[in-house]
């Protein structure tokens, strides 16, 4: 009962882009969606960092943050606390400026990425044509923000940790749109909800490889591990915020578990089915599946070490990429050839694919090295 | 062809972390939870027996750091030394245990308390009655078997991850 009046609710709210009946239609939308979106990232960001010093807590036999509140829940509540209550410092050398925007500039980009994420049948902030587009473009302006903050701190670690990021980013970012293209061929529209509304079976199950790209690619453009190069700890102190403090820190944290969370958005929406699912009211089933692929986030960072700068551009540019444009033929002809194709041949055959390419091509293709020993 | 290089070897290792996930975590939350440390350990302090002791000043003799201090004086009348001052600066001590082993009448124990830390230098100079066996200070069984049969069996990390926590 209780599920189904949400559910009602819900789609009240949320049936159309524009409300007919709201006066002055279009703005009470959008202060709507702008208080939702900005409540749901900072709650979400609260409860996912939660979960990752938990449940990393247990994954390494320990228990975690576990004093304030129960079940250490406040924890998160009260390193906000103790983070503003710092002294904000600039180092003397500092570009000041940059400095000071380069934390508004890395976050921004973040909240703009869920404007598009649907979180139920059209309720989005802007349905836009192009959304997937939109997201692939906004994403990397944070960036930017990273590079400011290394720029302006003028601090040798932190110029590192943000070259390293940046040439994370730019080789990362061509696997990813490539994964995307796939599931673009086969919903046939760019924008976030139609994508949504095509999945009548998850594409994971029609795109493994793609998703396999997408996730991977996914984890190393937002810099977590095991490709967190650019804050690695051991080599660079804490990378591009080795300079900040107090507010400052804290957007950049906020900034890293944002775009987790963004990243785990865009991966539900576009191969796990968004908001469809059974019994459940669709927002809910939306941020479920986002905390399920935040936890295999969280899994993979407690369980692999750390790459080398080399590996991670080797994985990017001689393995991820060329196996990306492979699964974008496959799709292509797919979608064009066997149309009418009973939908368990081609999950058969995806997965086949799957499984046939990832040994081949890391036995027969991929090496690292092969080029100049002292890069 | 080995499969540990083509993704197995991740598949293997993400397993061990889920296990992990479902056990039990093998830490204790030290104030609250305490383990039974080794009925042998070695503690912070020394207990000295006013009874045993002859004053033989055995213990001055075998400690390393020249941390015991005695001073007797001749009881002529029943045959014998009189302990005026029996001094152990633990800050020196370093819990090596020589004194007990060394000492002829047993009249030695390591203290199995640990958590005795001071607040200033001078409280770690222990003399006389300080140096008693007490409820606050009871005797290891280092190198006294008779007395670790009756402390209670060290518990072990292992052991108590039955516990609900």
């Amino acid at each position: 009962m209780a599920l189904a009046a949400l559910n009602n609710i819900g789609t009240q709210v949320c049936r159309q882009a524009v409300p007919p009946d709201w006066p002055g239609g279009f703005w009470w939308h959008w202060l709507f969606f702008t208080v939702v979106l900005i409540i749901f990232v900072l709650v979400m960001v609260m409860g996912v960092i939660y979960i990752e010093r938990r449940g990393m807590g247990r994954m390494q036999s320990r228990l975690g943050p576990n004093r304030t509140g129960p079940f250490g829940l406040l924890q998160p509540v009260a390193d906000a606390v103790k983070v503003l209550l710092k002294e904000n410092i600039v180092p003397a050398n500092a570009d000041k400026l940059v400095h000071w925007l380069a934390p508004v500039v890395a976050f921004s980009p973040v909240l703009l990425i869920f404007a598009v994420v649907p979180f139920q049948n059209g309720a989005l902030l802007a349905d836009l044509n192009i959304g997937i587009l939109y997201v692939v473009a906004v994403s990397s302006i944070s960036t930017v923000g990273v590079f400011m903050a290394g720029w302006g701190s003028s601090n040798k670690y932190s110029l590192l940790g943000a070259m390293r990021n940046v040439a994370a980013v730019v080789s990362y970012e061509m696997p990813l749109v490539l994964a995307i293209v796939g599931v673009v061929l086969l919903a046939g529209s760019l924008s976030m909800n139609q994508i949504v509304l095509a999945q009548d079976i998850p594409f994971i199950l029609l795109q493994p490889l793609g998703f396999l790209i997408f996730f991977i690619a996914g984890c190393a453009e937002i810099n977590r591990s095991p490709f967190d190069l650019m804050e690695a700890d051991s080599e660079l102190t804490a990378g591009f915020h080795t300079e900040y403090s107090g507010m400052k820190f804290a957007m950049f944290y906020l900034v890293e578990y944002a775009e987790a969370v963004a990243i785990a958005a865009i991966i539900t929406t576009l191969f796990l089915g968004g908001w469809r699912g059974p019994v459940l009211p669709p927002w809910l089933w939306f941020i479920v599946k986002v905390i399920i692929v935040f936890f295999v986030m969280v899994w993979t960072r407690t369980t692999l070490p750390r790459v080398r700068i080399d590996q991670l551009m080797s994985l990017a540019w001689k393995f991820l990429f060329p196996l990306a444009l492979i699964n974008l033929v496959v799709t292509a002809i797919e979608v064009l050839a066997l149309p009418a194709a009973l939908l368990w041949v081609l999950i058969i055959i995806n997965f086949a694919i799957l499984a046939a390419l990832i040994p081949l091509w890391s036995k027969l293709f991929f090496k690292l090295g092969w080029g100049r020993l002292e890069v | 062809m080995k499969f540990e290089r083509f993704g197995l070897g991740i598949a293997k290792g993400l397993t061990v972390t889920i296990r992990n996930l479902f056990r039990h975590p093998t830490v204790s939350q030290y104030p609250e939870q305490r383990l039974n440390r080794s009925r042998r350990s070695r503690g912070n302090e020394l207990i000295w027996s006013r009874e045993k002791c002859t004053g033989c000043g055995t213990c001055a003799k075998t400690c390393p750091q020249g941390a015991i201090e005695i001073i007797t004086s001749t009881n002529l009348a029943e045959n014998k030394y009189e302990v005026e001052k029996y001094q152990v600066d633990t800050g020196y001590c370093i819990q090596c245990g020589l004194c007990i082993e060394a000492c002829p009448y047993d009249a030695l124990y390591m203290g199995y308390a640990i958590e005795r830390a001071k607040y200033r230098r001078g409280d770690l100079v222990q003399s006389d009655d300080m140096l008693l066996e007490s409820a606050e200070r009871p005797a290891s069984g280092y190198y006294h078997p008779e007395i670790a049969r009756k402390l209670p069996r060290q518990t072990l990390l292992v052991e108590r991850i039955n516990e609900k926590r």
